[in-house]
């Protein structure tokens, strides 16, 4: 039964982002990559990582996407983007693409690991799960920090020079 | 088996990347990519049974936050001086 539910998850991720590369609007691409996440954050669920589930829902979709979203609505620009979908890089895109994914699938058909034992699940239980990464890669953690005042201060940046280009 | 789901995310965001037009579909598929790359971090954490995957998927997190954050005022100054998202219209912004 959960081996199902993971493959139908799996499913319904690829079948979303499929769906991104061909529909029109950037609304509905965004509907698709939303229900593409959604989907991730069920397979995370059902393989016991619920911490990273719980992020996947309120990190991405919830502070992500919700900013991409309120970015289409601002930005309801009509232009060539919308009649023709693919730019003229379509077929060397796929052909290149084709080779990549050859040499990848064959480095890791032999590379790839005897799927060991069941994982414990206690190991990505949210007690334990917090525990490693505050005693473990706290410095991590704190670097995220700096990272994160980074980039609000360049995006603050970034405003301020086009407020002072356009007066 | 999700190894393989993930490259496929994984590849089906850099087709998109590559062939779309639209500035925000681009970076949409970025995300994509993102997610596959988690996707197969999780994988392999439940593989090797250890935890430094799931905090490497937490960490790509905020990475993506950050550039998105970065990512959407760059657009809307873009898109505020010349009103299109065709990344083509953009080709003399070299040097």
């Amino acid at each position: 039964m959960e081996t199902l539910l993971l493959w139908l998850f799996a499913g319904s991720a690829l079948i979303a982002a499929a769906l991104m590369l061909v529909l029109r609007h950037p609304m509905r691409v965004a509907l698709a990559l939303i229900a593409c996440m959604l989907s991730l954050a069920g397979v995370y669920a059902l393989l016991d990582v619920h911490v990273i589930a719980v992020f996947q829902v309120l990190i991405y979709v919830g502070a992500v996407m919700v900013f991409m979203v309120y970015a289409i609505m601002l930005l309801d620009v009509r232009d060539g983007s919308f009649t023709r979908r693919f730019s003229r890089l379509l077929l060397p895109g796929i052909a290149g693409l084709a080779l990549f994914l050859a040499i990848l699938a064959h480095g890791l058909w032999r590379a790839l690991p005897a799927p060991s034992a069941a994982a414990s699940g206690s190991l990505f239980a949210l007690k334990d799960f917090s525990i490693a990464f505050l005693a473990d890669y706290w410095l991590h953690f704190e670097l995220v920090s700096i990272l994160l005042v980074a980039a609000i201060v360049a995006a603050l940046a970034v405003l301020q020079i086009g407020r002072r280009k356009h007066g | 088996m999700l190894v393989f789901v993930a490259f496929a995310l994984f590849a089906f965001g850099l087709l998109g990347v590559i062939v779309r037009r639209n500035v925000l579909i681009m970076l949409m598929c970025m995300e994509l990519m993102l997610n596959g790359v988690n996707l197969s971090l999780v994988s392999f954490a439940q593989q090797t049974a250890s935890a430094a995957g799931a905090v490497l998927v937490f960490l790509i997190f905020v990475v993506a936050t950050a550039e998105i954050a970065i990512a959407i005022p760059i657009v809307l100054l873009l898109v505020r001086r010349k009103h299109v998202m065709d990344l083509d219209a953009y080709a003399d912004l070299k040097g």
